[in-house]
């Protein structure tokens, strides 16, 4: 009976090994894959147990986002808290059990839960786990500058819009603000969550709170994209400031007249001007002109060194971050096929071109920064557990928009905006200001998306930005928008440059 | 002197290792202690103390009634069931009381038969048709109404008052000596396969299945069965008879699997745990992903493992719960106890578990090639293979080897009629390995 003995216990010892090598395939080689499953409910988890990192405001004392303590199923859980309420809600987004993640929260979730690949990270949470203690997140400092924002805020409450505000010379972000917002703290709670989703009509149509509108909102940009398509036609040299043109009113494309803002049965007309002049007044019929004699491949390719059709490289999770350029309307995807395009409209930023707000205000910053944009950042530094920075971030070059010296003839077009063109309510007595005001059509009679397109002080810019008001009634951006870029201007420049 | 000093008897090995598998729980208990103060207090450390006390008994009871049998079988049950006993506890403080008794319970058994059977285990031979109909009386226990309770589809349970156990478990043994006896005495004329002596073979093991089949028991089924091919094959060395059997199973499983809805069910959760679109949920009539719903608890318990990964979260610091307290693996403790270990312990510490199984598998066959008489070699055979086979479908069903079904892993699972079953099969392979090491 021995052979047979032998035969059965060596099955027997195979079965049992087979088991050992099951184990190791699903514990080295499935669980990457076995993470991104959607219902891992353990790897949901086990991401409440780690001490969430805090995220601060650019002072450091401004908390953000930080936790508390519950104990839940005998184990300790960090659950996210807001104590603003709300300020900066769509950047910092929330981290919740039931709706998962959104934002920074989500976008920096590597940082904030001590998942990131640096030394002194590693090291901690090494020491952390050999203690069984809890492993304790990275810290977030973000640039949002807090007085800045809440003025945003305030002066776009009631109404849909957004306004973003940085550095052109480091991309830092002070300003990111989106009407309506809302209380992240809410998000959890049934009856809470219904009410941000249905927050009563601050604008017809989509008032979503969740959605990020300033990066993610597409809109058109009207007059303001003049300064894309002036930044191709002096870049050219086809064009220069002193170039002369006749104004009667309209252009004529495809052999229709496509008349200036005002009345079509009797448009505003300029007559003689130069090309200051015809940026200063936002004159479409002779952008008009201008775009069909560059053409729309030149005006689209110009848009890609700005960045259009580009993702902006900023901290947030990238389907929170739209591109921005021709859209196909019925298919709802970028096209960057010039032959699609209709080149005069495109010239003055109709046609079919949309647009985020981050993105206009990166147009700003490009040319107040010498034609460079810089990458965007809403993340100033990342600071250990105990304080000790663990990344600092720094300026970096994104895009080069235009040569420097078609940046300074544009920048001098920009001031004469102000001071003498739409955009006079940005004015700041003691401050140069340079802006750009859009009004773009949304379809309805009377009613606009009111731009503007900004950056001050004008001979050495600290602040650029972008301002837009969702269907205002007869609202043009120098009247609507351009206050609100004066207020935010006011807030961020030294007092020494404001009176 | 040094050479021979250190040659120690296999009691006082057995008690060495004791010592250290008593050392090894304490340090078990301990982890538990320190990743979970909050909850545990230090009294938990008193469990791996009584532990130690508990086997000492035992190993006491082992020395004076079979002082030559096998020293490592003692200490890796011990360990087994220390290990189970830590991560129960772990999971849930009153469960782990509970299984403690079990333990107690078991050795007491398993003390009560090295001391009845200490002269000679194979007067058990007389009452093989005993064992064979006892076998089959255990099977129908659960059946019986007004005894019997359904848990997890499956009726496998008896009630006596508070008092809850799975004859099942025990009837497991009781087949094993019935077929050691039978298959001894008839061994030679079953080669010929005389239908006369196939007879009552068939009819005991037929009926088992029918029982097994009937309450849904599919793992215990495909035990058993593998247990009567592994002992015909022994007694017979008819590589026929098993490849009949192997085919005859296959037939019998592919038409299980279109008229029982039960296997039906069983074998689409092993081919497809996941689907991205929703399919119909017989659970609640309505649709759901698949993953939400039949093969909820066997991806959760992948997602445990997993988790693991090579080093394992450490003990006491898985992850078990939601956020909101609720469990995550519906059953951890008993069917799953191994994802649970396999997330605290990692595959460094799955390997060795199964390594101690592996360990356990190939001592109890070196007793059935040791022991001099074909009954002790089928008993011990049979007892052993039953123990490897037994593991491999939990663990195998665990780990999407096989089809999941449920079914205890000796020794370490949560579950009382287990426990002592184990300890019973500890005690019949300590029998026979004394014998043959005596002689």
């Amino acid at each position: 009976m021995n052979q047979q003995i032998s035969r059965i216990a060596l099955v027997g010892l195979l079965l049992l090994a087979a088991l050992i090598v099951a184990t190791t395939y699903w514990q080295t080689w499935a669980p990457g894959s076995l993470k991104a499953k959607q219902d891992n409910a353990i790897q949901r988890v086990a991401q409440f147990r780690i001490d969430r990192g805090k995220i601060y405001a650019s002072d450091g004392r401004t908390v953000l986002a930080q936790n508390v303590k519950r104990r839940a199923g005998g184990q300790t859980l960090f659950f996210r808290t807001y104590p603003t309420h709300g300020l900066a809600s769509q950047v910092v987004g929330y981290s919740t059990q039931g709706r998962s993640r959104a934002g920074l929260e989500r976008g920096q979730n590597a940082y904030l839960t001590a998942g990131n690949a640096n030394v002194g990270t590693i090291i901690q949470k090494l020491t952390d786990n050999l203690k069984g203690a809890t492993i304790r997140g990275n810290n977030l400092v973000l640039n949002i500058h807090v007085n800045a924002q809440k003025i945003a805020e305030t002066a776009l409450r009631g109404k849909c819009g957004a306004a973003v505000v940085l550095n052109p010379k480091t991309g830092q972000v002070y300003v990111m603000a989106s009407s309506p917002g809302y209380d992240p703290n809410r998000i959890e709670s049934p009856n809470g969550f219904a009410s941000i989703l249905h927050s009563p009509g601050a604008c017809p149509g989509s008032s979503a709170a969740l959605l990020n509108r300033a990066t993610q909102g597409l809109y058109p940009p009207g007059s303001i994209f003049k300064t894309v398509t002036a930044a191709e036609a002096l870049d050219s040299g086809v064009y220069n400031a002193e170039s002369r043109f006749f104004d009667p009113g309209y252009c004529t494309e495809y052999g229709k007249r496509v008349s200036n803002a005002g009345n079509p049965e009797a448009p505003e007309q300029f007559g003689n001007v130069n090309f200051v002049q015809a940026y200063q007044h936002s004159i479409n019929a002779i952008f008009c002109d201008i775009g069909m004699k560059l053409g729309a491949k030149r005006l689209i390719e110009r848009a890609k060194n700005f960045g259009f059709y580009a993702h902006p490289p900023i901290e947030l999770p990238s389907n929170e971050v739209s591109a921005s350029g021709e859209y196909d309307f019925r298919k709802h995807a970028l096209f960057d096929n010039a032959g699609l395009a209709d080149p005069g409209r495109l010239a003055f930023g109709q046609d079919k071109l949309l647009v985020t707000p981050l993105q206009m205000a990166l147009v700003a910053a490009a040319v107040a920064n010498n034609g460079t944009i810089m990458a965007p950042h809403l993340v100033n530094k990342v600071t250990g557990p105990g304080g000790g920075t663990v990344v600092k971030v720094h300026p970096q070059a994104w895009k080069h928009a235009m040569k420097p010296e078609s940046a300074a003839t544009l920048n001098l077009m920009m001031q004469a905006v102000v001071t003498g063109g739409t955009g006079t309510s940005a004015q700041i007595p003691g401050v140069k200001v340079a802006g750009k005001t859009g009004t773009a059509e949304t379809g309805e009679n009377h009613v606009y998306d009111a731009w503007f397109i900004f950056f001050a002080p004008a001979d050495d810019p600290k602040v650029a930005g972008a301002v837009v008001v969702e269907h205002s009634l007869n609202g043009f951006g120098g009247k609507v928008s351009a206050p609100i870029a004066k207020q935010l201007m006011q807030a961020l420049l030294p007092r020494a440059s404001n009176q | 002197m040094g050479a021979r000093a250190l040659r120690l008897g296999s009691r006082n090995r057995e008690l060495v290792y004791l010592s250290v598998v008593g050392i090894l729980t304490g340090l078990g208990f301990a982890s538990v202690y320190i990743a979970r103060q909050a909850e545990v207090s230090w009294g938990s450390l008193t469990y791996a103390v009584f532990f130690f006390v508990l086997y000492l008994a035992a190993h006491v009871v082992a020395r004076s009634t079979v002082p030559d049998a096998d020293p490592y079988l003692l200490p890796m049950a011990a360990l087994l069931t220390a290990v189970g006993v830590t991560e129960i506890y772990r999971l849930g403080n009153a469960d782990a009381f509970r299984q403690g008794l079990w333990i107690v319970v078991g050795v007491a058994l398993f003390a009560l038969a090295l001391l009845g059977l200490r002269r000679d285990y194979r007067l058990l031979e007389q009452y093989k048709y005993l064992f064979g109909i006892g076998a089959i009386a255990l099977l129908f226990l659960p059946r019986v109404p007004g005894l019997g309770t359904t848990v997890n589809g499956a009726r496998l349970w008896v009630h006596v008052g508070s008092f809850r156990f799975q004859p099942g478990e025990f009837s497991k043994i009781f087949l094993i000596v019935f077929l050691a006896a039978y298959l001894r005495e008839k061994r030679e004329s079953l080669a010929q396969a005389r239908l006369k002596d196939v007879g009552p073979l068939l009819v005991i093991w037929g009926a088992c299945m029918l029982v097994l089949a009937s309450s849904n028991d599919l793992g215990s089924g495909l035990l058993y069965f593998g247990i009567f091919l592994a002992m015909l094959y022994v007694a017979t060395a008819r590589m026929s008879f098993v490849l009949t059997g192997v085919a005859l199973f296959a037939a019998g499983g592919v038409v299980a699997y279109e008229k029982i809805p039960h296997v039906h069910e069983r074998v689409t959760i092993w081919l497809h745990p996941w689907t991205t679109h929703k399919v119909f949920c017989p659970s609640t009539g309505g649709l759901a992903l698949r993953q939400d719903c039949e093969s909820y608890q066997w991806v959760k318990s992948v997602y445990s493992i997993a988790n693991g990964g090579f080093g394992g979260t450490g003990l006491g610091k898985g992850t078990f719960t939601t956020t909101d307290g609720h469990q995550l693996i519906p059953y951890v403790n008993s069917d799953f106890i191994y994802s649970a270990l396999a997330q605290e312990l990692g595959l460094i510490g799955a390997a060795a578990l199964l390594l101690v199984f592996m360990l356990f598998v190939a001592r109890g066959m070196k007793i059935a090639l040791q022991a001099d008489d074909g009954f002790s070699k089928l008993l011990a055979a049979g007892l052993t293979f039953g123990f490897a086979l037994q593991t491999f479908i939990i663990v195998g069903g665990v780990l999407r080897i096989i089809p999941l079904t449920g079914i205890t892993l000796p020794f370490v699972s949560y579950g009382g009629s287990s426990v002592v079953a184990n300890f019973l099969l500890l005690a019949g392979l300590l029998l026979v390995s004394n014998r043959a090491n005596s002689s």
